[in-house]
């Protein structure tokens, strides 16, 4: 659906050039919803803004269903921004308009006739669950309720896919949940792609599939969402999961004060819910002393940490050790 | 007095109506502009910027009263004379157009980036976003700005009417200066004043009726 080979965005100031995206490959399917996450600075928000040239990129393609969009011309380019809609952290909404204007405002650049109009716009009112508020101005409106305008407006063309630049950063966590199940009722029952750049994990957590993590311009790591959980890679990663979860840091665990082995367990979806470390106390002869744990709720699984002591002698405990190995979708690491 | 003033009154709204008329037509083109072609806005041109810029200044330094005389030529070539009130209306308005521009200019200018690029993320043309997002947003700020045109524009006609052009100016300097009449000058002072305040409150008022912000 979207390829991404190369990319990299350079800006030049006063001699100096401060590379913004560098050398990104994604590839984006149809019909998923595709996180990318990062810290303020990272890039992020350029790299999303290449995709429909808001930026122009300094280097690399586009493929858009095989079309590449950094060669469009102006006029073309123009033609395929109304099969990207886009969403924006300040919902960018026409101040002087009402809801109903500013959600009939791309019909209207379209010079689509009135009773089409007035069809459409209705219809993604009712979509959005904004029809009593239809004559009001922005400025009267809620900021979830201006971001589901926002949202209603950006899908009035039937695009094949949306863009969501910080789409919930300025709102409260309810309104964040409530925008983002409406994301993905839009995802499921429209089909569109959804690409969304996010600081917070929870949002990727509650609604990706796959999620690229940038740093410095880079993508450091990217992979679905359950194996990012599972194992990240990068330490930047780690502390994105660790922003979320309400364990210990594993850095204030120190092996040294335990006389038993550390180990991190992970779970990824049915084998978080298993009583696995009951198993292991009736199958072997250890102790196990649970430090610390978690479970985080994905979109489709969950995935869970746990950290262990495991007293005893120490070939029972590779044993038990094996045994968790065997087991799938439980990775184990000894800290 | 009464046939004294209310002449003069005409002259002076009629002057300042067809000028505030005519250097928006042309300010306002100019500021939109001023607007589009600066860097990093939606029909970026450096060059035509700083020609526009440098000649919108050029106008404005002039003291008002040696523009007018050096359009006096022009108001020929258009008017056929150079003295009178219509004929006043030509220097009136050219020189109040920079004056528009910058106003409408620094209008436009309050219009959030954001809506701007959400536009151009719709595949709006250029021309869309001037005449569907630029001018409507900025809209209640453009109507304070003709407000103050307007009021600009008594002020000049003031002016322009002691080197002929009639009006309520030229009645206060004939009357009151020259004739020592000093009732008559309070009386064009007090309506010079009258019109200034009814013109600000009216503009204020629609201003304010318009913005939804």
């Amino acid at each position: 659906m979207i390829q991404i080979q190369n990319l990299s965005k350079d800006y030049i100031s006063n001699n100096n050039i401060l590379t913004a995206v560098k050398n990104v490959n994604l590839h984006i399917k149809k019909g998923e919803i595709f996180g990318i996450i990062g810290l303020s600075g990272a890039g992020k928000s350029t790299l999303i803004r290449c995709i429909n040239r808001l930026e122009e990129p300094t280097q690399g393609k586009i493929f858009i269903d095989g079309v590449d969009i950094t060669s469009l011309d102006k006029k073309s380019l123009r033609l395929m921004r109304k099969e990207i809609g886009m969403i924006f952290q300040h919902f960018n909404l026409l101040s002087q308009k009402t809801v109903y204007e500013n959600i009939a405002f791309p019909l209207k650049l379209e010079s689509k006739n009135r009773n089409e109009i007035d069809k459409r716009v209705n219809e993604l009112l009712n979509y959005v669950d904004l029809s009593d508020k239809k004559d009001s101005y922005p400025s009267q409106l809620s900021g979830g309720q201006k971001q589901r305008v926002a949202i209603a407006r950006s899908i009035a063309n039937s695009p094949k896919i949306l863009l969501s630049d910080e789409g919930t950063s300025a709102l409260d966590p309810k309104t964040t949940k409530s925008i983002l199940s409406l994301l993905n009722k839009i995802r499921n029952e429209l089909g569109i792609t959804i690409v969304m750049i996010t600081h917070q994990m929870e949002v990727v957590k509650e609604i990706c599939d796959r999620v690229a993590i940038m740093e410095d311009g880079e993508v450091v790591e990217s992979n679905t969402v359950e194996n990012i959980f599972k194992e990240p890679k990068t330490k930047t990663a780690k502390s994105f999961i660790d922003s979320i979860s309400s364990s210990v840091e594993e850095e204030i665990i120190n092996p040294n004060d335990f006389k038993g082995k550390l180990i991190r367990l992970s779970f990824l979806g049915d084998s978080a819910k298993k009583p696995i470390v009951s198993w292991i106390i009736k199958n072997f002869n250890i102790d196990i002393n649970i430090l610390s744990g978690n479970i985080n709720k994905l979109q489709l699984s969950n995935v869970g940490h746990l950290i262990l002591e495991l007293i005893g002698d120490e070939d029972e405990i590779n044993r038990a050790l094996h045994y968790l190995e065997d087991n799938e979708n439980v990775h184990v690491e000894v800290i | 007095m009464a046939e004294l003033v209310i002449p003069s009154l005409l002259q002076t709204l009629y002057m300042v109506f067809f000028s505030t008329v005519f250097s928006i037509l042309i300010g306002f083109p100019l500021g939109i502009l001023l607007v589009i072609t600066e860097k990093g806005n939606i029909w970026e041109k450096p060059i035509l910027n700083n020609v526009l810029n440098s000649i919108i200044n050029l106008l404005r330094s002039f003291p008002f009263l040696i523009l007018m005389i050096l359009l006096f030529p022009l108001s020929k070539l258009i008017i056929g004379k150079t003295i009178g009130t219509t004929a006043t209306i030509v220097p009136l308005s050219i020189a109040a157009a920079p004056f528009v521009a910058r106003v409408m200019e620094s209008s436009l200018k309050e219009v959030d980036r954001g809506v701007i690029e959400l536009s151009l993320s719709m595949g709006a043309t250029t021309p869309q976003i001037i005449t569907r997002v630029l001018i409507p947003e900025a809209l209640p700020s453009i109507i304070l700005g003709i407000t103050l045109t307007i009021i600009n524009i008594i002020g000049y006609s003031a002016m322009a009417g002691s080197i002929g052009g009639g009006g309520l100016g030229d009645l206060a300097i004939r009357f009151g200066l020259y004739r020592f009449q000093t009732n008559v000058m309070v009386i064009a002072v007090i309506i010079i004043i009258i019109l200034v305040q009814s013109v600000q409150f009216v503009g204020n008022t629609i201003s304010a009726k318009l913005n939804k912000k």
